[in-house]
């Protein structure tokens, strides 16, 4: 069993108030992400779940059981970091020993020398010695396990540290960043790793990230926080599809959403630039933000009252896909449009392109940055 | 332009050579007096070692030895009698016994204090810091007076303790190894905390092994300074001879009847000074080495 009940969690330094009474629940087996913009929380929380922080008010349940009174060590969780922090002065093995060592020996076990009198010892020992093997092997460490940290390679370390916290089997693991310190073609190649050992271990991963693309990429669900406040929590597709506010519509998807500054009259349809949608907003008589993702836009000949016009000012050619950088026309803008390069290619920089959108993809938001619902149709 | 770098080299070289000469020359009188006959300290001939030419000493057979067993070439004279006429075995391991004594207890204070001031949060810890800066501040001498009649009172005069008890709290060594253990990532405290430690484990477990290019530097100081302390162990051991450390026991040869004996005085030093200088050279070695802390990052 791993499961986590954030309830009404507040934290505050000094006058500074860090988190805003946050709710989460968290089911056994579930990957979830924590993410936001730097600052904004998240690791805060993270160390709170851990009992490495203690929070101002509000409860922590594992398990259904009250651990605010109860120290980081007692609460079966198992943390990885983002530098790692492996104890440089010990080899791999002794590393993945370590908290083993200190769970299953007794303190006089623990004595240099004169612990290994207790009879004990011995057959701890070996289910010890069982442990780091088999997690070794599952890791594909076996190889490193008589180095020391300082000779292995970052994506070395990241396996040792993630073998420090699975040889423990506990309830949950907890992650701050881990990815962060990895070159770009190895955090990719990890995630899948990460994703492949969560759903072998079948246990709850608490993954902090920055990286929304890796929330979106592991996560069963993400809960999205900025500012110290948890925004939205859902599966990553929803999040992506239904922001429930500008903020989390802005924070996930990269290329950035494209914001339109737009109206409502008092039927209800919305316009902006020269476009009027075909979708009546539920608040009408109203300046609303359009947000339109640039998967959302497309590059055409057409040039109809559903286009509209701008230059193109930069192109970012990443291959499968091609980002226009486009100023539209009055100058109030700059968006983005996807194209696919077998039919965008010979579009340059400075040329002028119409631009048309997929119908029904559009998101509103009012001036407050709430989500705004299209009627019924 | 290579010829002109080579003389702009050959300066530092020539000054830094001037320096060391400045360094070495006195223990080169030290070593050079210990070997040499009393005549030839005196009129100052002989070059490094002398002449060793075999001679009866008078300061031997007025002691009381045979004129035969005082017959010898002055290297062996100058050791044997330093050994003869003071217990400096005796000595060396009362240097040891206090310098180490005062070394371990210094690192077991120290090490859990800049532990707390450099990585726990607690109310007062800013106030306990500077407090810490502001008693290196205070000189030894200045408190040397009210410390001895502490320990009169406390009848500790003429024992082990009164070497050992002033010098246990070493702000200095709480300074230091604070110092050092802000640059520790709090990361890998963190994670020992999640691994079942204690904070006492923390400290010998995870910190000292990562301190230990500190605690080396720490070592060195702190050993040295007592090693080579004569003012403390002058004013606690009044009597006591069983007690006196190197600094005293080469005192022994100075004034008295058969005073300006240098030669075995020197002998005494050489002995008295060659521990520190060996056990300087093997911590050196370990000192640069260090353990760094690349497995962080």
């Amino acid at each position: 069993m791993g499961t986590i009940s954030l309830k009404n969690i507040s934290k505050s330094f000094g006058s500074t108030q860090v988190l805003n009474n946050l709710n989460v629940d968290i089911n056994d087996g579930e990957f979830l992400t924590l993410v936001g913009p730097s600052g904004c929380g998240k690791s805060t929380l993270l160390r709170i779940i851990a009992g490495l922080e203690q929070q101002t008010s509000g409860d922590v349940l594992i398990d259904n059981k009250n651990v605010n009174r109860v120290r980081a060590s007692e609460r079966d969780l198992a943390m990885v970091f983002q530098s790692y922090a492996l104890y440089p002065h010990l080899t791999v093995r002794r590393n993945l020993e370590t908290p083993l060592r200190l769970r299953d020996y007794n303190a006089f076990e623990r004595l240099p020398l004169i612990g290994n009198f207790s009879p004990s010892k011995k057959e701890k020992t070996e289910s010890i010695n069982q442990l780091v093997n088999k997690t070794s092997e599952t890791l594909k460490i076996s190889e490193l396990l008589d180095r020391k940290p300082g000779q292995l390679s970052g994506g070395q370390r990241q396996r040792v540290a993630l073998g420090r916290a699975m040889v423990r089997e506990p309830v949950a693991f907890l992650m701050d960043e881990p990815l962060s310190n990895l070159d770009a073609a190895l955090r990719v190649h990890m995630r899948s790793e990460l994703s492949e050992l969560h759903n072998s271990l079948k246990t709850t991963f608490v993954y902090v990230t920055h990286d929304q693309a890796e929330a979106l990429t592991m996560s069963s669900r993400m809960a999205v926080m900025i500012d110290g406040n948890l925004l939205q929590l859902d599966t990553p597709q929803e999040v992506y599809d239904n922001p429930s506010s500008l903020s989390v519509a802005q924070f996930v998807g990269s290329p950035k959403i494209n914001i339109f500054k737009g109206t409502s009259d008092s039927s209800g349809t919305v316009s902006f630039l020269n476009v009027n949608l075909k979708r009546k907003s539920s608040e009408s008589n109203t300046d609303l933000h359009i947000g339109i993702r640039p998967e959302h836009l497309e590059i055409t000949n057409e040039s109809n009252e559903n286009t509209f016009n701008g230059t193109v000012a930069y192109r970012e050619n990443l291959g499968s896909d091609i980002f226009f950088h486009v100023n539209i026309e009055d100058g109030s803008n700059k968006i983005i449009v996807r194209g696919l390069p077998q039919f965008t290619h010979q579009i340059s920089n400075g040329s002028s392109v119409n631009i048309k959108r997929v119908s029904d993809k559009a998101l509103l938001f009012n001036q407050a940055g709430m989500r705004v619902q299209f009627t019924n149709a | 332009m290579e010829a002109k770098q080579y003389i702009g080299e050959g300066w530092k070289h020539a000054i830094l050579i001037i320096g060391a000469i400045v360094v070495m020359l006195p223990f080169y009188m030290m070593v050079s007096m210990s070997l040499k006959s009393q005549q030839e300290i005196q009129s100052i001939s002989g070059g490094l070692i002398g002449a060793q030419e075999t001679q009866t000493f008078p300061v031997c057979v007025k002691t009381g030895y045979s004129e035969e067993t005082c017959t010898m070439k002055p290297y062996q004279y100058n050791y044997w009698f330093a050994f003869e006429k003071a217990p400096i075995p005796r000595y060396l391991m009362n240097g040891v016994i206090v310098t180490l004594s005062i070394f371990i207890i210094q690192v077991l204070v120290a090490l859990p204090c800049a532990y707390a001031l450099a990585k726990l949060r607690f109310y007062g810890r800013e106030f306990v810091f500077s407090m810490v800066l502001f008693c290196l501040l205070i000189p030894v001498h200045g408190i040397a007076l009210p410390l001895y009649v502490m320990l009169a009172q406390a009848g500790l005069v003429d024992t082990y303790s009164a070497l050992i008890l002033p010098w246990t709290i070493s702000v200095f060594g709480i300074f230091l190894m604070r110092q050092f253990f802000m640059t520790v990532p709090d990361e890998l405290i963190d994670a020992a905390r999640m691994d079942g430690m204690g904070e006492y484990a923390i400290v010998w477990k995870v910190m000292l092994p990562t301190a230990i290019p500190a605690l080396l530097a720490f070592a060195i100081f702190s050993v040295v300074a007592h090693w080579n302390d004569y003012f403390w162990p002058r004013m606690v051991i009044t009597g006591n001879r069983d007690l006196f450390t190197p600094p005293l026991g080469i005192r022994e040869f100075r004034g008295g009847i058969d005073s300006d004996e240098f030669g075995p005085m020197m002998a005494s030093i050489v002995t008295v000074t060659v521990p520190l200088i060996v056990a300087f050279i093997i911590a050196q070695k370990r000192f640069i080495e260090g353990i760094t802390l690349t497995g962080m990052k």
